[in-house]
């Protein structure tokens, strides 16, 4: 019991204390130590309290006997389950309309669903109701819904499409393109896609404006966000996998993961594991610390997901498996699995938060799975509630937009706002960074537009050599610094160490680096 | 096989009847909130800005008086009313919460230099250069009042002797009363001369202040440049200590009998432990011009203090520097402030006859603060207080607009002061080690103890 609760008082700890010692100013330790024993305090108070709080046990699946978990299929689960969780267990059969991929909203009660052929539609899971359903007559490759249930995207042929709950198209997003994938990050109001041409878009949905727009070196077909940090990432044909973020042109981290194209990626709540899948029939669990693989597991996987309690999806062909993380060793193990009709092709796999299910989109419409055990059984009212009336949507919506997180606080670890970067002299930036800024700022000048002048001053050859003039003079900065630290380099004598005297010291010679 | 599957019913998660309230659920586990420090970090920034756009301290101005306002008095029976006296004799009582004149006291011929209300509040001492002590009974306030402004009373009693009163102060649980002008003179209402005077040198006290917790412990300074703390049980002074400048005011912390704040002539206000007094405990450093008067909020934890340069300023009770400062064009040179008995308005005095009513709290919400309302004020608080370091939080809560002069004599000030820091760290490098030595400021400013 003692253990429990201490696992239960670290999870509410968020991290190590601060370091006490390095500090010399005794007033700010003091204070700071009186602080830190109030977390202390605040963290066990909240563990005591969680068994009070948080009356509901998750689910679970045990097998008894010689029974394997693995084999128990969903007729038999429903046999033995109560009849309100039969709802959860449906196969919704539409053959004409193309492989169907799903999104649910954050409270996990309403669910987006999109056809190849351009069926789109919202049904509320609570009531099994269906809310809207249009046809757009157009390919529709990816569905994702904003902030709250009344808006969703989705990328049609030529460019993404923003429509209401009433299925009124509010926005075309031209800048955009021919999208593959739309991802939605909640904190920061953002809506990141990449395109046919490895285009990827950031764009603020509360005011419009593109934030970011980079140029991704190869196609990619898989394109999660990381819930733990905002960072985006993508899965290449090459096989390697890069996260990017909005402020910086250069992807964050590239890691090579498979030997041939990745075909899906999901990440873990807690930010550690990231799952990725390739085409060379390996499915690898990392650990994002240390960037190193922590399972391989042979298999296809068409998709992947995480549930909110860690257990892994993956669907390929017409079965999926999940998986389960065995605390004892730490390994991802066969937990379930279920299979369709030869002819289903399974599209997309998703849990659905705080319900014990498993949502999938295949060829032939989309069904739902109990898996016990997945969901968050606990829910918190004030980050997401499945049973939301209107008047509480709308104060949330007015909550969130107020606490929206500018596009510069997303960096690989998040606790390091508020933290104070230990001081350290003015580094060069290495020849990657510098390469990055210059390109970013070419790219800069390339996409202004240029005034297109009249009465026969708009000559090509003019407009040709003012374009070339405008990128040179936004590389001239960084070769001029270039051309200074050669110069510096070139200058710099060697002299010997002299120890001056205490009261001459302001007279010694700065070293130049 | 034993299974089991989250299910949750609707009775058990919405509200029976719609006159309920809504039911909430908690979950406090930080894996369902990423990013939380990063809301947190845009929540203090959104504070900081909300409270920016919140403050306006001014709540208004009381006109009345002819001549520039020279003291005021608290009545501790009375939160909403104040004595002030100004330079050509007028007394009036005020009323804070409708700004206007309840009573007056006509009678002074000369400035009136000192103002105190008696413990029961009935009471009022006033003293003033025509040589002259008078007593007055303080009307009951009554609705009547309210209706007939400009009544004027008659004085109780008119002591008079030979100089003129700088300073008058009442014990805070007794029925004497010190005055301060040539000598300190202790008196008792009823009789006509004085109990008991006492003297140290042959210089003027400024001001007389009563140790809130110690009936017998006065506090005076003189124009000698020094403090002297006074004993009545002993009925001789105890111990004096000399400073570089002249002392204007004296406040004693109430929540801290043992401490006291002197406003002083070189813009600092000095906090001393009276049983200690040849070491400042404190230095509070802000003004640009002297400090003429200061007085301590009832909780102790802060005090305001006005000064010669045009501004009000609160300061922290053991922080060097001040948390806010009040100015407006209007407002002439600052003689005298005082906190309101709730702690919650500031008070001063000025040049320009008028009495200004601030807040205490720039941004506070006057009135009934709902529940809600209150906790979302703490946790605006608290949120401030933990990012308060981080620099684009610190840049907006530090910002306060100056007046160009108070901002440019402060620039002058520093640089003067980093100057001879400078020069005296130079004069240290280029001596013996442990020759020169510095004094810290606490100690620098003081010139000796004297028993």
């Amino acid at each position: 019991m003692a253990d429990d609760l201490e696992a239960k008082v670290k999870k509410y700890l968020r991290g190590e204390g601060a370091n006490l010692e390095v500090l010399n100013d005794k007033k700010l330790k003091t204070q700071l130590a009186i602080r830190e024993d109030l977390y202390g305090k605040s963290a066990k108070a909240a563990a005591d309290v969680e068994k009070w709080l948080m009356p509901s046990e998750g689910g679970y699946l045990e097998a008894e006997g010689i029974e394997k978990t693995w084999n128990i299929t969903q007729e038999s689960i429903a046999r033995e389950v109560d009849i309100l969780s039969s709802k959860n267990q449906h196969d919704i059969i539409l053959p004409d309309l193309g492989p169907y991929t799903l999104d649910f909203t954050s409270s996990g009660r309403y669910m987006a669903i999109a056809g190849r052929k351009g069926h789109l539609a919202v049904v509320d899971l609570k009531n099994m109701s269906l809310v809207k359903e249009i046809q757009v007559r157009e390919t529709v490759r990816d569905v994702v819904f904003l902030h709250n249930e009344l808006f969703y995207a989705a990328a049609q042929k030529k460019y993404p499409y923003i429509y209401n709950q009433d299925g009124t198209e509010l926005h075309c997003l031209k800048e955009h393109g021919p999208v593959r994938k739309l991802q939605f990050l909640k904190n920061h109001f953002l809506l990141a896609s990449i395109n046919k041409i490895g285009h990827l878009h950031y764009q603020d949905v509360t005011a419009g404006q593109i934030v970011a727009n980079f140029r991704t070196a190869c196609r990619s077909d898989a394109m999660r966000v990381n819930p733990f940090n905002g960072v985006v990432s993508l899965g290449h044909s090459v096989g390697t996998v890069t996260m990017w973020k909005p402020t910086s042109s250069a992807p964050l981290v590239k890691m090579l993961c498979h030997h041939g194209p990745i075909s899906a990626l999901a990440f873990h709540s807690n930010g550690h594991l990231m799952a990725t899948a390739g085409r060379d029939r390996k499915i690898k669990i990392w650990d994002l610390r240390k960037y190193d693989t922590l399972q391989t597991l042979p298999g296809h996987a068409i998709s992947l997901d995480f549930s909110q309690k860690g257990l892994l999806a993956y669907g390929n062909g017409s079965s999926l498996r999940i998986l389960r993380n065995n605390s004892d060793s730490q390994s991802y193990e066969r937990y379930m699995s279920h299979s369709f009709l030869k002819g289903y092709q399974i599209n997309k796999v998703l849990f659905r938060p705080y319900e014990d299910v498993l949502g999938i989109g295949h060829s032939m419409g989309w069904s739902s799975i109990l898996a016990p055990g997945s969901g968050e059984p606990n829910f918190d009212s004030w980050v997401a509630n499945p049973f939301e009336t209107s008047k509480q949507r709308r104060e949330k919506e007015v909550k969130s937009l107020l606490d929206k997180l500018p596009p510069d606080t997303i960096m690989l670890n998040p606790s390091k706002i508020g933290s104070f970067k230990p001081p350290r002299k003015k580094e060069k930036p290495t020849k990657d960074e510098r390469e990055a800024e210059i390109e970013a700022a070419v790219t800069a000048v390339k996409s202004t537009e240029v005034k297109k002048k009249t009465k026969g001053r708009n000559k090509p050859s003019r407009r040709a050599k003012k374009r070339q003039e405008s990128i040179a003079m936004a590389k001239r900065p960084f070769l001029e610094q270039q051309m200074e630290e050669y110069n510096s380099g070139q200058k710099r004598k060697i002299s010997e160490e002299v120890q001056l005297p205490p009261s001459l010291q302001r007279f010694a010679k700065r070293k130049v680096v | 096989m034993r299974v089991k599957v989250i299910s949750r019913s609707n009775d058990e998660f919405t509200r029976e009847r719609s006159q309920d309230l809504q039911r909430v659920f908690r979950n406090f586990d930080p894996n369902l909130r990423p990013l939380g420090k990063a809301v947190e970090y845009v929540r203090a920034l959104n504070a900081a800005k909300l409270d920016k756009i919140f403050a306006r301290p001014f709540i208004g101005a009381m006109d009345g008086h002819l001549d520039a306002v020279s003291c005021m008095a608290k009545n501790p029976n009375y939160l909403k009313g104040i004595f002030s006296g100004s330079m050509d004799g007028d007394i009036r009582l005020w009323d804070i919460a409708s700004k206007r004149t309840v009573c007056q006291f006509p009678g002074h011929q000369g400035a009136v230099r000192g103002l105190t209300a008696s413990t029961d509040g009935r009471i009022l001492v006033s003293c003033g250069t025509d040589c002259t002590v008078r007593l007055w009974t303080v009307p009951i306030p009554t609705l009547e009042e309210f209706y007939s402004p400009g009544k004027s009373s008659e004085p109780l009693a008119i002591y008079t002797r030979q100089n003129a009163f700088r300073a008058v102060d009442h014990q805070w649980d007794g029925e004497q009363f010190a005055t301060g002008g040539a000598q300190v003179d202790l008196w008792n209402h009823n009789r006509s001369l004085p109990i008991k005077s006492f003297e140290w040198g042959t210089d003027t006290i400024l001001s007389v202040k009563f140790n809130p917790g110690e009936p017998n412990i006065l506090a005076t300074s003189a124009s000698d440049r020094s403090i002297t703390i006074y004993d009545l049980r002993l009925s001789s002074p105890v111990k004096k200590v000399i400073l570089m400048t002249k002392t204007n005011a004296i406040a004693w912390n109430p929540m801290e009998p043992m401490n006291l704040t002197a406003a002083n002539e070189d813009t600092n206000c000095y906090s001393f432990d009276y049983r200690k007094l040849g070491e400042a405990k404190n230095v509070h450093k802000d003004h640009v011009s002297a400090v003429m008067d200061i007085d301590y909020s009832p909780t102790g934890r802060e005090f305001v203090t006005g000064s010669y340069d045009r501004t009000v300023r609160i300061f922290p009770y053991n922080g060097g520097h001040s948390r806010e400062i009040y100015h407006t064009k209007r407002m002439q040179r600052v003689f005298c402030v005082k906190f309101s008995c709730d702690a919650g308005y500031v008070i001063s005095g000025s040049d320009d006859t008028n009495l200004r009513v601030w807040k205490a709290k720039a941004s506070e919400q006057l009135g009934v603060v709902l529940p809600r309302e209150k906790r979302k004020h703490e946790y605006d608080e608290s949120l401030k207080n933990r990012y308060k370091h981080i620099p684009e939080v610190k840049r907006i809560v530090r910002h306060r607009h100056l007046p160009k002069l108070i901002f440019k004599a402060g620039r002058l000030r520093r640089e003067m002061i980093e100057a001879a820091k400078k020069k005296d760290e130079r004069r240290k490098a280029h001596s013996a080690p442990g020759k020169v030595v510095t004094k810290p400021l606490r100690l620098r400013r003081t010139v000796k103890e004297i028993e």
